[in-house]
């Protein structure tokens, strides 16, 4: 298929419809609005069903019901909308059913402001909601490969039966680029017969299914959150993803970067490489599970004298940054969280300051 | 090679359309392109800006601080965003609306009376299409052909705003060759 250009929102929801989801509900918020906008089109176009909800904390419990039913559900948000909803991811990731959530950052915290911003990472990858859940965490750094994740997060809900949340920011959200629909990330809908509340008139069985998240025998819990703990350990396992960039020079500095900061520290990359400066980067593309192995490996080369977490937040991945290194190198965070994202330039400036 | 474009006004001048006219037809070269909107609570009559960034390899920062050229369609637009144009740089000034130049000797300007070439043509909405035109007529960004026909598939859905347009386009390239 030729490529189309594309704003990513826009592309986010036809990705959606491509992996083959037919139930989408939302709510409006900048800088997210145009999924919502361009899926109350083509949503009934495409046979399926797109309903406004009244507040995200309705949209987070519609996508609940959906997806105890079977059916492949999904929604996008910006930050205020997620932690709305996040009382109800919770109770998705507790009763164990797939779902999808998009969150275009926007600055925060409170309502903040409505340009990019990664100062969500902590909401996403360690919580939001209450309780020993996690999501599996993707980061895009391009309308394609938000496309491409969008896709991909389906049958990852399916397979370990718990919400994906993809992580986006205003920039990713806004920005056109060319794209691409692979047709071989099309996927059908798993069966969900052993467990979702689809009617027993709709499957083959005796078995009575029930969706819950409440377990008020303390055996029954903890074997809940042990079942839970089982499957993020086996994401830890199966799906850490990251790209390496400028890795197999004698770099002095390693960045750790994802998102749209990312593509600023790929030009920092190029640009201080051409003044004879080699600096490489571990870009995550999966933030749970997080690339561990991957940053301690690469930081702990001869050579690699310190590590920059670079993020449009007040130091938030910087933690899990530390937590891989060891303390092997010293770690510093450098960032932004006002809606500016940070300069070539000024990180270029930072880096040879501490080089 | 990576060139960007940040085209300026106000809001309901068509800044953002222009704009994505362009990458089109930068894609449609088989180009990388990226098209970042200055989005904010922005109204019509307040400011509007919008980058596009042209290049052959993967585009990393998609925000630019100094584009490599300007199509300023108001006056605080050529104010705010003509001292940061790289040297060489085509600045485009539409001269119906601001009467001032860039201030700059190192770039190459072309002042375009793109309103009034628009409203001659019959409705100012078009003025966009005209700097467009005259902006890629002077520039060379992108072939000439390329972006006319970009132009004609944007409209070919709008069949009563195609002959207006089509007619700023010619009209814009004259104005950019001259």
């Amino acid at each position: 298929m030729a490529k189309v250009l594309m704003k990513g929102n826009e592309a986010i929801g036809e990705a959606a419809i491509r992996a083959g989801c037919l139930n989408y509900f939302a709510y409006p918020i900048t800088p997210q609005s145009e999924v919502a906008e361009y899926l109350s089109k083509r949503m009934p176009e495409a046979g399926g069903v797109f309903l406004q909800g009244e507040s995200e904390v309705a949209v987070g419990y519609m996508i609940f019901g959906a997806a105890g039913a079977g059916a492949r559900v999904f929604t996008t948000s910006s930050s205020p909308g997620v932690s709305l909803m996040s009382e109800a991811i919770s109770y998705i990731a507790g009763a164990q059913c797939p779902a999808v959530f998009v969150n275009i950052i926007r600055g925060g915290p409170g309502l903040g402001g409505i340009l990019p911003s990664q100062a969500d990472y902590f909401q996403a990858t360690k919580g939001g909601g209450h309780g020993d859940y996690r999501l599996l965490v993707m980061a895009p750094a391009s309308v394609q490969e938000a496309v491409e994740m969008v896709m991909k997060a389906f049958p990852l809900a399916e397979k370990y039966r718990n919400p994906v949340m993809i992580l986006g920011d205003g920039l990713i959200g806004q920005m056109m680029e060319p794209v691409e629909f692979p047709d071989g990330l099309r996927s059908e809908p798993t069966n969900k017969d052993d467990w979702a509340t689809n009617g027993m008139d709709s499957r083959n069985s005796d078995k009575q299914n029930l969706v819950k998240s409440l377990f008020l025998d303390p055996k029954a819990l903890n074997d809940n959150n042990l079942a839970l703990k089982a499957k993020y350990d086996r994401m830890k396992i199966e799906e850490v993803r990251y790209e390496p960039y400028n890795l197999d020079s004698p770099y002095q500095a390693l960045i750790v970067s994802y998102g749209t900061m990312s593509r600023v520290c790929r030009t920092v990359i190029d640009n201080l490489k051409s003044e004879g400066i080699e600096v490489a980067m571990i870009r995550p593309q999966t933030l749970f599970p997080f690339p561990e192995k991957a940053i301690h490996d690469a930081a702990d080369v001869d050579g690699c004298k310190i590590v920059f977490s670079i993020e449009m937040s007040m130091g938030q991945m910087v933690e899990d940054v530390e937590r891989c290194i060891k303390g092997k190198r010293p770690v510093e965070w450098y960032g932004k969280c006002g809606g500016d994202v940070p300069t070539p330039e000024e990180i270029m400036e930072i880096i040879k300051e501490r080089l | 090679m990576q060139n960007e474009v940040m085209f300026a006004g106000f809001g309901g001048q068509g800044i953002l359309l222009s704009a994505k006219i362009l990458a089109h037809a930068a894609m449609e070269e088989g180009f990388e392109v990226v098209w970042i909107p200055s989005y904010g609570p922005e109204m019509r009559g307040g400011t509007a800006y919008c980058t596009v960034v042209v290049s052959d390899r993967p585009i990393g920062s998609p925000i630019i601080k100094n584009p490599g050229h300007l199509v300023a369609m108001n006056k605080p637009s050529l104010l705010k965003f003509a001292p940061v144009v790289k040297p060489g740089g085509v600045i485009l000034i539409n001269s119906s609306l601001v009467p001032d130049r860039s201030g700059r000797g190192d770039v190459n300007e072309l002042s375009v009376p793109v309103t009034d070439i628009a409203k001659e043509l019959g409705s100012v909405k078009a003025a966009n299409i005209v700097a467009l035109s005259a902006f890629v007529a002077k520039s060379k960004i992108v072939p000439w052909e390329s972006i006319k026909r970009c132009i004609h598939d944007e409209f070919k859905e709008k069949t009563k705003f195609m002959e207006l347009n089509m007619k700023a386009t010619e009209e814009g390239r004259k104005a950019g060759e001259a």
